[in-house]
């Protein structure tokens, strides 16, 4: 009986993970594809790979769009992390008065929609001067992760035991030691993990991306909006730009896959 | 300090230096930024637009392709806000004559009075939409109306004639003697929005004798003969309409008609193309008929895609250069000659029409677009006058919200979760909310 169980399981379980999988793997197959493959009524598993999609995307400028997210993620990022981690260590490992109001003032930044902000910002940037500037829109991002990965990061540092900082103390660490050469290493997986989560929400936004830049600083989610077509022939070079998209997620997940999981894990046991 | 810090701090500070870096364009040369939608007509002249820049050394032009949507809200936000950000737009006939009387658009009148772009030439109708007191703010780059079409082998096979200008009556006897279990008789939109379900709805209100407001914007929708038309639609819809109708729009009823699932189609002229492509299982088979009428001669609707240069552009010179090339006579023979002549942008030139190797191309669907396109009358598509120019829509900013809120009501007469009276006296008090701004 336990094994029929477990087989079950095992096999809900795969079917549940391919359900998942097949969007994601016939995306990737279409993008190898010609466009009347990849648009035929009966869905075509056997057929003549082609680069024809990918060697498309260099067409339409791809690697500028992909740049322009690449900059967008890593500074927005790189704040979100300078930020977070000095917050944090307020909110925990050194609280400062009323942690909850502080808390509870960082997330109660993210209650409202982003539709509703958007236009007080266009003005804002029109003012400045930095509508399609990719900086700035790196500043949005910061500011729109920066909640989240405060709570995240509070989380991760509450569970550095106190007697490892108070030997630390004791020892004649300064704050400088205690941070860097006592804190950071043992919450290093959390601090992946924000910084996947951070990079992840970045690449993949759209709306700001949309309305904050034209020209010189699109980034790629717009951009792969822009193959869909009228007409019906756009699957298979849509599926190539998305696959492309998607590569650098994906493999910034698979590498620290460990490290993801340990940190996503850290604030989950008390 | 500790290197590492150091290291953080430098980050922040390269990033807040950034945002203060202004972009610099390169000097002496123009580029041009176009924002567009992600149409295939769109797609072609992006791929032309090396023969612009070839004749014009010094302009390049910067295709900003977007989805529907979200050009809307981009271009709407900067041209309101003066931004800057494009120096042409892609907008359709609902905003031109907002926008123009808003000031937010260059007045083109007297760009486009020289001889060779020969601006008479674009159809009159299409013409009124984008004027506004004599004054032209844009330039259609290709237009449509609204036919019915229809599958002739499944009508031949019932014994079903159609004329050439159909009334409703005409239509709905037919459809109803087509209808079967596997084939319905007609596909009409039923997904709730202003422009889904009230693009076609509006023009059958409209034929019925009814209207969104009266010359003093005092709201009719839940008047007789709009109460009628939309009994009309839905009781067909129910009689020998599409399962589940307010799922379907546009594209669900291509796929219906092409797939033989339903046996005629009243909707936008620009399907014919679709149905009549090399692959399209009911190319040859379709017939096509004006749009359907009851008290009026016409009952098409009239839509356009439009190029206009925000007034704010510092490169307005180059921007009209490019909008008048995009949309000449020449740019129509070179779509025909490099990508193929049924590609040709149809609905904004009465010459594209007489052009042999269009005609041949598209034989079966391009004299009735010309002969609907250049009969409606979007100054007053109804019985009665109307103080807006546009046929399935309400030319002012509340429409989009008001046709949205009253399409839902209407959808949910139509799947019979309410009565076609209760939403369409709940359609009056919200229709006439926004008709009170509008009153003097």
């Amino acid at each position: 009986m336990r094994s029929t169980k477990a087989r079950l399981i095992t096999g809900m379980t795969w079917i549940i993970a391919v359900t998942y999988f097949f969007p994601v793997a016939w995306m990737f197959i279409n993008s190898f594809k010609t466009e009347n493959d990849a648009a035929s009524l009966t869905p075509k598993f056997i057929f003549t790979p082609t680069l024809e999609g990918f060697s498309r995307l260099g067409e339409r400028g791809m690697s500028n769009y992909l740049t322009n997210s690449l900059m967008a993620s890593v500074v927005s990022t790189a704040l979100v992390l300078a930020l977070s981690i000095p917050a944090a260590y307020a909110l925990s490992i050194r609280p400062i008065h009323k942690v909850q109001d502080a808390l509870f003032f960082f997330i109660s930044t993210r209650f409202m929609p982003a539709a509703a902000s958007i236009l007080p910002l266009f003005i804002i940037f029109k003012n400045l001067h930095v509508l399609d500037n990719i900086f700035a829109l790196s500043l949005v991002y910061a500011a729109m992760n920066l909640p989240i990965a405060i709570w995240m990061m509070r989380s991760f540092l509450s569970e550095v035991p106190h007697e490892v900082i108070e030997a630390s103390r004791i020892d004649g660490a300064d704050f400088e030691t205690e941070l860097w050469s006592v804190v950071l290493p043992i919450v290093l997986p959390g601090i992946a993990a924000v910084a996947l989560i951070c990079f992840i929400f970045s690449w993949n936004e759209y709306f700001f991306s949309v309305l904050l830049t034209s020209a010189n600083a699109k980034t790629t989610p717009p951009f792969l909006a822009s193959f869909v077509d009228g007409r019906g022939q756009f699957l298979a070079v849509l599926s190539a730009a998305s696959t492309v998209a998607a590569l650098p997620v994906i493999l910034a997940g698979w590498f620290a896959q460990k490290q993801l999981v340990r940190g996503l894990a850290m604030g989950a046991v008390k | 300090m500790n290197n590492k810090v150091k290291a953080l701090i430098a980050v922040v500070v390269v990033a807040i230096a950034g945002v203060v870096v202004v972009q610099q364009r390169s000097g002496g040369d123009v580029t041009l930024t176009l924002a567009t939608v992600n149409n295939g007509q769109m797609k072609d002249m992006e791929s032309l637009k090396g023969e612009f820049e070839a004749a014009n050394p010094g302009i390049k032009v910067n295709f900003q392709v977007m989805e529907e949507g979200d050009l809307r809200s981009a271009v709407t936000s900067d041209v309101a806000n003066k931004a800057g950000q494009y120096d042409i737009v892609t907008i359709g006939a609902y905003e031109v004559p907002q926008w123009g009387a808003n000031g937010w658009l260059t007045d083109l009148t007297p760009d486009l009075a020289d001889k060779a772009y020969d601006v008479g030439d674009i159809l009159p109708p299409v013409k009124d939409a984008l004027s506004v007191n004599g004054k032209q703010y844009a330039v259609p780059f290709y237009g449509e109306s609204s036919i019915l079409m229809y599958n002739k082998e499944i009508l031949d096979a019932k014994g079903v004639k159609l004329s050439n200008n159909p009334t409703w009556n005409e239509v709905a006897a037919a459809a109803k003697k087509v209808n079967s279990a596997k084939t319905a008789g007609i596909c009409l939109r039923g997904k709730p929005g202003w422009g889904d379900l009230f693009a076609p709805l509006t023009t059958v209100v409209q034929t019925f004798g009814g209207t969104w407001y009266d010359m003093n914007w005092d709201a009719k929708v839940n008047s007789p003969e709009f109460t009628q038309a939309v009994t009309f639609y839905k009781d067909l819809l129910a009689a020998a309409g599409e399962k589940d109708p307010v799922s379907y729009s546009f594209n669900e009823c291509l796929t219906a008609l092409k797939t033989g699932k339903v046996a005629m189609w009243y909707d936008a002229s620009v399907a014919a193309s679709m149905l009549e492509a090399d692959d399209s299982p009911v190319k040859g088979k379709m017939g096509y008929a004006h749009a359907p009428v009851v008290k009026t001669k016409e009952a098409g609707w009239l839509w356009s895609w439009n190029l206009a240069v925000p007034a704010n552009t510092q490169n307005k010179e180059a921007a009209v250069k490019f909008i008048k090339w995009a949309t000449s006579k020449d740019y129509h023979q070179l779509v025909g000659k490099k990508l193929g002549w049924s590609l040709v942008p149809p609905g904004a030139r009465t010459s594209t029409y007489s052009i042999p190797e269009y005609k041949e191309a598209a034989a079966a669907y391009a004299p009735i677009t010309l002969e609907v396109m250049s009969a409606v009358n979007p100054k007053q598509p109804g019985v009665n006058p109307q103080p807006w120019v546009g046929i399935q829509y309400v030319a002012i900013p509340e429409f989009q919200d008001v046709g949205n809120q009253v399409a839902q009501l209407v959808a949910d007469a139509i799947a019979g979760r309410t009565t076609v009276k209760e939403a369409l006296d709940k359609g009056q008090v919200i229709a006439q909310a926004a008709g009170d701004a509008h009153k003097k």
